[in-house]
């Protein structure tokens, strides 16, 4: 009885997020058809979700470019393959550790935000206010969130590939015994755009799930400041889940087109 | 004219509105009475459409607004204006952008224009110079006042009073139902007030409902529900512990 309580929990969960990312594509299409596309609020949420968040996805990106130099190149060294350390580090920032990696730094600290700002307008009844302002909360809240933080992630990732094999190179250099050239000539030789580019796309997909997880969780908040509290958390525990998930399927998605394009 | 008409709703298990009829005369003033947590609210969120009833009809000029889709719910929706019993400001705006929300959202207005709408606003409900002030920033008497000012910003020819004197002091309680009246007498405006404040109800009704147990019970001008020989009026009125509202 509890499981089918949680799969149906769990069903209507997903239906409700689906249902509100469908009504933020259709009013991001009417307020750019109608020329009335919230820029400003958008701006205001880029910088909220991706500028303030700049200093914790660094701290990330170098921690871990330098950790996967100093994992990876230790047991190529062993093996003779120093050669290759760049480039498998390089691919593993690209393809799954940058997208991921800023994606769970973003899922707490901006998912948490949305899903605790929105919940706290939720009990104290402004989102109904929003309503008889003729305001659709879909509209004013979801879209600017929604789009800031798929675009940020993006940009997020690009900056955590780019200082996390800064930070991997200092470690191959100083600690490796690797020359710069060595190492950045392994990254140049492995690395494709494409890889980058799948990256890129995964921490788009990321982005969005945040952001619709965190607007849905805060919407559906009930029972006053506990109810914020949970709903915080739990924007933060079923983001990750889901791009956990997700990320499976993604990556074999941009594997199957890696064959079929090349 | 606002007719509401077998308006039911459930949440789970627990039925809130049973049936529900009422007729709001264009530019009277009606205020409905009720114990917490009998529904009150509720009823008032279904009239701006915030609820969905799971049966029944809430018809407003003759158009029933529980099928209305969206964009003409929201063109209704500017004629009317809510104050809710939290006041419910935005938070990250501040007094003068809260009043001005919907005036900036829904019009072409300069910004001179809605300063000086604004500045009226708040002139009105007695706070002027509080333009620029957070809504963190205000105690819960002044908060009502600007989410009143928010209100009646557009001009609304219907305006819902959702328990608008509850927490306040007795004067900032007279300051309101003075206000209340003042927009009656010169704009003219439909009102419908929840409370379960007696005094203020007496103060600014034309008539008075009482709503109890899912259902509008009695309806009358103030001496009619005054001298009703209803058991519930009575003892509601009379705020008695004792009576039909409090046996088991």
């Amino acid at each position: 009885m509890y499981l089918i309580k949680k799969a149906k929990q769990f069903l209507n969960e997903v239906g409700g997020m689906t249902i509100l990312f469908l009504q933020t594509i259709y009013w991001t299409i009417r307020n750019i058809r109608s020329g009335k596309f919230d820029v400003k609020g958008l701006i205001d949420q880029m910088a909220h979700i991706g500028v303030d968040s700049v200093l914790m996805v660094c701290i990330t990106g170098v921690s871990v470019g330098a950790v996967l130099v100093v994992q990876i190149g230790y047991q190529f060294a062993q093996m003779g393959a120093q050669g290759y350390v760049g480039g498998v580090v390089a691919l593993a920032m690209a393809r799954e550790m940058a997208p991921i990696l800023t994606s769970i730094v973003v899922a707490g600290r901006v998912g948490s935000s949305i899903a605790a700002e929105l919940g706290t307008m939720k009990i104290t009844e402004q989102i109904d206010a929003l309503d008889t302002l003729a305001t659709n909360p879909v509209d004013y809240l979801v879209v600017p969130r929604f789009w800031a933080c798929t675009i940020m992630l993006v940009m997020l990732t690009v900056l955590v590939n780019v200082v996390g094999m800064i930070g991997g190179a200092v470690v191959a250099v100083y600690q490796i015994d690797l020359t710069l050239e060595s190492f950045t000539n392994s990254v140049l030789e492995w690395l494709r755009v494409y890889d980058l580019f799948g990256g890129l796309f995964k921490a788009m997909v990321f982005g969005a799930i945040i952001a619709i997880i965190g607007c849905f969780k805060g919407f559906t908040t009930s029972g006053g400041a506990e109810g914020v509290g949970k709903s915080t958390t739990d924007s933060v525990v079923v983001a990750i889940m889901m791009i956990l998930a997700v990320n499976y399927f993604l990556t074999v998605f941009i594997s199957n087109l890696n064959s079929i394009i090349f | 004219m606002i007719i509401v008409s077998n308006l039911h709703k459930s949440f789970g298990s627990k039925a809130v509105l049973k049936g529900v009829n009422l007729k709001i005369y264009d530019g009277e003033s009606l205020v409905i009475l009720g114990p917490s947590g009998c529904g009150k609210s509720v009823l008032l969120k279904h009239i701006i459409g915030l609820m969905k009833p799971d049966k029944g009809q809430i018809l407003i000029d003759g158009e029933d607004i529980t099928k209305l889709e969206q964009t003409r719910m929201d063109e209704l929706r500017m004629r009317m204006g809510m104050l809710f019993q939290s006041a419910a400001l935005f938070d990250s705006l501040n007094v003068e952008d809260n009043i001005a929300f919907g005036i900036n959202r829904h019009t072409s207005l300069s910004k001179r224009a809605v300063h000086h709408l604004v500045s009226e606003k708040l002139e009105m409900v007695g706070l002027p110079g509080t333009n620029y002030l957070m809504p963190s920033e205000l105690s819960g008497g002044m908060r009502k006042r600007v989410g009143l000012a928010r209100a009646i910003a557009m001009e609304p020819e219907i305006i819902l009073y959702d328990e608008p004197t509850t927490g306040l002091d007795p004067i900032m309680t007279s300051a309101i139902d003075e206000l209340h009246l003042s927009l009656k007498e010169k704009l003219g405006v439909t009102s419908i007030m929840v409370t379960h404040d007696m005094k203020s109800a007496f103060r600014v009704a034309d008539r008075v409902a009482l709503h109890y147990g899912g259902q509008i019970v009695e309806i009358g001008s103030k001496e009619e529900i005054m001298n009703s020989q209803n058991p519930l009026v009575q003892q509601f009125v009379r705020g008695e512990a004792q009576g039909p509202m409090t046996q088991l």
